[in-house]
């Protein structure tokens, strides 16, 4: 069965209809990450993107009960070259295109994903609707409004608690990959999962050690609420963010972000750690990025920077016990090189304690 | 952090010549860390002996040393050149050995000299089994347990600890004799006690048995930062129990998770960093399909086989980025080359599938035992790019160049299905084309995974293949299916042969239909950034992005993959010829197949196709380039194979032209043509019947030369003396059956002679005449080639001049050409001429200073010899002696014969260069890897024709103070010319026999001549392959003892009595 991906560009993609077959509109990119499809398609920072796999051949190892980043996976849409029917690995359950099948995910194989890799490398990421099986192409694609509310969508809806025997930690659900609740629990955190919206005088009221502020979709701007949060609680208690969280500490710190290009997503960006002066391999999903420029009126310093472009992929307070990282240390999937960020929030966390012990 | 300036000269060491298991991608890899050397401001000193390589080209390094790589050799650079530093880790395990053997002799200490890239503590720790163990211990990184035992009791003990299966190795028995897999304890019982019988030292080494894991490689890099990253995992289709070497490689893995991905990519990076090796480094896993269970198999602290195939898969340099890590250089600020803005500090993401088949030998040594094991016996490889598995396996198939066109081989129709699974199940060679047969019967995916161990995902892909092949002998080839089967990588020989069609025909229904492939860029970032690499692969996709210029352009077709008879000189010759029209002006377009040579290397050509050298696969480019023509002659057998089709095809074929080429490889035309000219070659006719050939070498007289007429190069070709060994060759081969002709020749013995000229077709150069030591009968590229020659009289020398050039004007050759004489009773015979570049360019380019292939390539294009200053004739000779002495890898291919004859069996070579025939013959024979031993014992066991010349090797060897053994016919002869000589038993008998004194190494040489071609598992067999399993050259020819015996004569002083005790003379 055929079916067409539309860019809003008016370029058309005739290929084989896979997943759910209603229409589906989405903001297209691209990953270049070679495995992890699964943890891709599960992670909420895609929440209404479609994903484009630049790797030919997707579903390889089939649909595991593992590796999942979140319950419900959001992503609008999964286009790749080739699914594979017949996947073969030891933990395999499903095939790729049953399990979007079930998630009501649509999905297109058989085109040229590298020519249209390079259409939005070329005009930036843009719309795009996988249309229905029976939608006709020669009507205009009545586009729907750009959605805002994604942190909304895929945030939890009521706090719970991930008990455990170490430092207490909320973590701050923008739309949380579970890698990084993985890597607290490894390092026996009580973590309290809450949701965006939380104000910084309940957070304070579950007396945290620290605050971890997660991943998430979209337009930090969009989340304005966060941003008073963090200010509220910033030089409380030591604060780590990653990726949508991250963008949320430089907003609340004074810096501004941008949109990029393209953005940057895949397994093999390489972030120098200016404190270390090393390069590290990490794992990126990230279309908005904090200004360098912006960081100048702030108290914030640049830690971390992608080699290849420059884009600011960490900051720093410089008063304050507060760090954040635009990219995954918590991988799922790609390179676990910079997994060393959650002991340096652990670090922090203690360093801090002992500090206000001696203060009382 | 900026390169070093504390050094300024570094020496750099190549591989040597060419063997299993270190061939051409040490030129590659050597030739680009040269260059990065020398782009970083570094003085370079390459100590290489392999001629035949583009790194020994004087624009590479700036000194270049053609000489042994031996310690004393090297150490003689090292004093002459003083050196800062020394740069082991490009030239294999090699160059590995021998800056270990270097540090060994002090020779570092005396003159200091660092070691850049990989510290010999690393070196060591990778290479010294038990310190390995020691550090992956220390590591937490499994290593597949074993213990030594001396009883069968400790066996069965460690049996209880880890559980079965488990291997067996005896220690010190070779190529693992007597060793073997235990599923129980029956099994173990047995093959240990069998086991610690067979062991010299009475020890087994018990290992758990992973045969059958998934082997997955990753290819690290890391700086003295400590930033590592990894270019490329590859998981190999074999599983683990097939060298890597000889496996089916695909990259990236295919059927890895990312955890499972990131699991082994942690892994190797904790290894690089432990050994803190600054550069490439090699890792090899072995990962249960059933669990996150892995082990560590190998490392190797340097680039290698798999790195230079893990550089043409990416797009990423790994030897250039090393070579400038070695110098201080980090990965955060080398440019990544070919995005040209990005950084070396990242990871290539692919876009394609990479394929790689291992290309093996066993189309010239029928013989040869093809099991494949732990001990590599491919001596070449291929890799394929497809936006499928599918494509890019099917492409890796037919870019092999052997006796398949395609994925069938009919052969394997007239098995058994049990035979078939018997050959699946204990793999060879045809492994994967016995699993497409048993798939076409219908055998399930499930079953050939229990019998393969190959992974479901593969043999999925393999099936459906194959189903789509049976799909399509029911269907009409209509465009929809047409448009199918090419993107799933069918060939149009391919759907010639299922559809009952010719390939002409399915050529021009896709011209009918329009369907033709588009051309994608490798560009290591799957299409992130921008990039301007000129490399490409083809596919059946939409977008063409392969950007054709309005230049004119020439095609240059490769040799492919590295196999027996066509090794790296092709690739050489091809690169020179790309660069010389690069110097001319012209876009210069190269196709080649083979991801181990420079010629592959992206920055080489201004545009590089990385395709199967078939008919098919170069139209596609020439129907989108629109070249001026194609270049055939400097690509090998393989390209000029294509010239006929291409012509057919109305392509212009450069150079000279295909009704000469034809002229030169069709036996009758090519007796008219020498007869016309008047130049006397051997006579022969060709037979059809049994009784006829007999008649024939009756008339002709004994020994006579038998081979196929239509096989070129000396496959199965043979010398016979007499009416059975005749009859028992037309029975052997089935030419007579199959009604082939088969040519019979007067064998001249004589002194054989090869000459290579260029000639535009008016004016014909002759850079150089060589001459062999071995007598005509042993293949030209086996036997040791002498320039300038030696024995050849000045009139004798004219006369191959005068024929030279006269055969080349007839033939109005343009570029090179190759002609083999034998001087027999002075008279000069045509043996065979080559219309195309021949296997000894670059060895004469290298000793005359004579750019042949350039100058050829110019000759190609229309310049004419005499405006570049030339006229016809033989260029001055060289002072200097240069000799070239075959390689052989018979230790690597059990159950081949050593025996040299007019089939080819070396696979490499090396050059000894020096005042005299002698010291050149010794630095030659000793950077072959011949020990030249001053003293010592020899056994002799020769055919009766040879035992009057044996009889003087003899005498000589004795007068230099060797003892010599013979065995018993020999040992009489000897005895009665009053040598002498030690004689002993048969093989078999209790005292001391001809095999006992080889494995007990009494002796230093084997002198073995052939006593007849009828048994080939005869006496002599064994003995010379007792020879090389124990490391002892075994002469077959008695040229080649007579020149060592002169090396050795003119080296050594032998003690001369004035005055002989009467009494002592027996």
């Amino acid at each position: 069965m055929k079916r067409d991906l539309i860019l809003e560009d008016g370029t058309v993609f005739t290929g084989e209809a896979l997943g759910d077959l209603n229409e589906k509109q989405g903001e297209i990119v691209f990953n270049t990450g070679m495995t992890g499809y699964q943890e891709i398609l599960s992670d909420p920072s895609y929440c209404g993107q479609m994903v484009t796999m630049t790797y030919p051949l997707i579903g390889n190892y089939g649909i595991n009960r593992d590796d999942f980043e979140s319950i419900n996976p959001s992503i609008h849409g999964l286009i790749v070259k080739e699914m594979c029917d017949q996947p073969s690995n030891f933990r395999h359950e499903m095939r790729l295109d049953t399990y979007l099948a079930s998630k009501g995910i649509p999905a297109i194989s058989g085109i040229d994903t590298r020519q249209l890799t390079k259409k939005i490398r070329q005009h930036g990421t843009m719309r795009a609707v996988l249309t229905g099986v029976k939608s006709a192409q020669t009507e205009a694609v009545n586009w729907s409004p750009i959605i805002k509310d994604q942190v909304k969508r895929v945030s939890t809806k009521n706090p719970y608690v991930v008990p455990g025997r170490g430092y207490r930690v909320v973590l701050v659900d923008f739309g949380m990959k579970h890698g990084i609740l993985r890597d607290l629990t490894k390092r026996n955190c009580h973590v309290t999962v809450v949701p965006y919206w939380y104000s910084a005088q309940d957070i304070m009221a579950l007396k945290p050690d620290g605050l971890m502020l997660t991943n998430g979709p979209g337009d930090p701007k969009h989340v304005p609420e966060a941003i008073n949060m963090i200010k509220a609680i910033l030089g409380r208690v030591p604060i780590f963010g990653i990726c949508l969280g991250h963008q949320l500490l430089a907003l609340a710190c004074g810096a501004n972000t941008e949109k990029m290009k393209f953005g940057h997503r895949g397994a093999n960006h390489p972030v120098k750690d200016l404190q270390l002066n090393r390069a590290f391999l990490t794992s990126q999903n990230h279309g908005y990025a904090v200004k360098a420029d912006s960081l100048n009126d702030t108290d914030l310093m640049l830690t971390h920077v992608a080699i290849n472009d420059e884009t600011v992929e960490g900051i720093s307070h410089r008063y304050y016990s507060a760090f954040s990282v635009q990219y995954h240390p918590e991988s799922s999937p790609g390179p676990e090189d910079t997994s060393y960020l959650f002991d340096q929030f652990i670090t922090e966390i203690k360093a801090n304690k002992q500090e206000n012990k001696g203060a009382i | 952090m900026p390169k070093r300036q504390d050094i300024e000269k570094i020496l750099v060491i190549g591989s040597g010549p060419i063997i299993i298991g270190q061939a051409a991608e040490f030129d590659y890899s050597g030739t680009q860390a040269c260059q990065a050397l020398k782009e970083e401001g570094y003085q370079v000193v390459l100590a290489n002996s392999n001629p035949a390589t583009i790194m020994t080209d004087h624009t590479i390094a700036d000194t270049v040393y053609m000489e042994p790589l031996t310690v004393d050799f090297l150490a003689k650079i090292i004093r002459k050149e003083r050196p800062d530093a020394i740069l082991p880790t490009l030239g294999g395990q090699t160059g590995l050995n021998l800056a270990i053997a270097l540090q060994d002799s002090g020779v570092l200490e005396q003159y200091p000299t660092e070691m850049l890239g990989t510290s010999l503590d690393a070196i060591q720790l990778a290479e010294d089994r038990e310190k390995f163990r020691q550090l992956m211990h220390h590591l937490n990184e499994p290593v597949p347990e074993s213990e030594i035992v001396t009883s069968i009791d400790e066996a069965l003990d460690f049996a209880d600890q880890i559980g079965y299966p488990l291997i067996v190795r005896p220690a010190y028995t070779l190529g693992g004799t007597g060793g073997g897999m235990c599923f129980n304890e029956t099994d173990l019982k047995e093959i240990t006690r069998n086991g610690l019988n067979l062991s010299p030292v009475g020890q087994c080494l018990i290992e758990r048995n992973i045969a059958g894991f998934k082997e997955i490689e990753y290819e690290v890099m890391r700086d003295h930062k400590d930033q590592a990253i990894v270019v490329c995992n590859m998981e190999n289709i074999d599983p683990v129990g097939i060298h890597t070497g000889d496996s089916i490689v695909v990259a990236p893995s295919q059927t890895l998770s990312d955890r499972e991905y990131q699991l082994l990519r942690n892994a190797s990076l904790k290894i690089i960093r432990a050994l803190k090796i600054e550069g490439g480094c090699n890792v090899q896993l072995a990962l249960d399909p059933n669990s996150f269970d892995y082990y560590i198999i190998e490392v190797n602290p340097r680039v290698s086989r798999s790195s230079a195939l893990a550089s043409k898969a990416t797009g990423y340099p790994i030897a250039k980025i090393a070579a400038k890590i070695a110098v201080g250089l980090t990965l955060d600020e080398i440019k990544n080359p070919i995005t040209k803005t990005t950084y070396a500090a990242f990871e290539p993401a692919l876009d394609y599938v990479v394929t790689k088949f291992p290309r093996f030998p066993f189309d010239k040594f029928t013989a040869g035992n093809r099991t494949l094991g732990t001990q590599m016996k491919a001596t070449g490889e291929v890799m394929a790019i497809g936006r499928n598995f599918e494509e890019a396996f099917l492409k890796g198939i037919r870019s092999l160049d052997f006796n398949a066109d395609d994925f069938y081989l009919s052969e394997l129709t007239s098995l058994s299905d049990q035979e078939l699974e018997d050959r699946v199940a204990q793999p060879d060679d045809q492994r994967i084309f016995v699993v497409a047969e048993l798939f076409r019967r219908n055998y399930t995916v499930e079953t050939l995974h229990r019998l393969t161990r190959m992974d479901s995902f593969f043999l999925n892909k393999i099936a459906k293949i194959i189903a789509f092949e049976q799909e399509l002998q029911d269907h009409p080839l209509d465009k929809a299916y047409l448009k199918f089967a090419k993107t799933i990588g069918f060939s149009d020989a391919q759907l010639a042969r299922i559809t009952d069609q010719s390939e002409d025909q399915i050529y021009q229904l896709r011209k009918t239909y329009h369907v033709q492939p588009v051309y994608k860029m490798v560009d290591t970032c799957a299409a992130e950034f921008e990039s301007a690499t000129p490399y490409f692969y083809s596919s059946y996709e939409c977008e063409q992005e392969s950007k054709v210029s309005d230049r004119e352009k020439v095609i240059v077709i490769g040799s492919g993959p590295i196999r027996i008879g066509q090794g790296i000189e092709f690739d050489y010759a091809t690169v020179h010829s790309v660069l010389a029209l690069k110097e001319l002006g012209y876009e210069a377009i190269i196709m080649n197949s083979n991801p181990e040579t420079v010629s592959t290397d992206f920055s080489v050509s201004d545009k590089l196709y990385f395709e199967p050298l078939t008919l098919e696969d170069v139209m596609h480019v020439v129907e989108l380039e629109q070249p001026l023509g194609v270049i055939v002659q400097f690509g090998g057998q393989t390209a000029i194979n294509l010239a006929d089709g291409l012509q057919r095809r109305g392509v212009k074929i450069l150079g000279t032209s295909l009704e000469a080429i034809d002229q030169a490889e069709d036996r009758d035309k090519f007796e008219r043509m020498l007869s016309q000219l008047q130049i006397p070659q051997p006579t022969g006719e060709s037979v059809r019947e049994i009784e006829q050939a007999k008649e024939v070498a009756k008339k002709i007289g004994y020994p006579v030369l038998v081979r196929p007429s239509y096989v070129i190069g000396g496959s199965q070709m043979e010398i016979v003396y007499n009416d059975d060994e005749l009859q028992h060759y037309l029975n052997k081969t089935t030419h007579i059956k199959r009604k082939h002709p088969v040519l019979i020749d007067k064998y001249l013995t004589g002194i054989e002679v090869e000459v290579d000229a260029i000639s535009d077709g008016e004016t014909t150069i002759i850079p150089g005449i060589m001459e062999h030591i071995e007598r005509a009968g042993v293949h030209s590229g086996d036997s040791i080639a002498v320039y300038p020659t030696q024995r050849i009289a000045p009139d004798i020398k004219q006369q191959l001049i005068d024929t030279t050039i006269k055969i080349a004007e007839t033939l109005k050759i343009r570029g090179l050409i190759n002609i083999q004489f034998v001087v027999h009773h002075n008279d000069v015979y045509v043996l065979e001429v080559n219309p195309r570049a021949s296997r000894t360019i670059p060895f004469l380019s290298k000793i005359t200073g004579v750019t042949m292939a350039n100058l050829a390539t110019r000759a190609i294009l229309g310049e004419q010899l005499q405006a570049l200053g030339y006229q016809s004739g033989l260029l001055p000779e060289a002072n200097y002696v240069s000799v070239k002495v075959p390689v052989f890898s018979f230790e690597k291919l059990r159950s081949v014969d050593t025996m040299l004859g007019p089939e080819m069996k070396s696979t490499g070579e090396a050059i000894g260069r020096d005042k005299t025939l002698a010291k050149a013959l010794f630095k030659g024979l000793t950077a072959s890897g011949l020990k030249i031993p001053f003293e010592g014992a020899v056994l002799m066991t020769v055919a009766d024709k040879d035992k009057e010349e044996a009889c003087t090797i003899a005498q000589r060897f004795q007068e230099l103070g060797f003892n010599i053994y013979a065995t018993t016919g020999t040992a009489q002869y000897l005895s009665s010319k009053n040598v002498n000589v030690q004689e002993v038993g048969k093989i078999g008998s209790d005292q001391e026999n001809v095999l006992s004194i080889i494995e007990q190494n009494q002796v230093q040489f084997v002198v073995n001549t052939l006593t007849s071609g009828k048994k080939p598992r005869s006496d002599g067999f064994r003995i010379r392959r007792e020879a090389v399993e124990h490391g002892i050259a075994c002469l077959t020819s008695l040229d080649t003892a007579t020149a060592i015996l002169d090396v050795i004569d003119s080296t050594t002083f032998s003690a001369q009595p004035v005055v002989a005790n009467q009494e002592v003379i027996r």
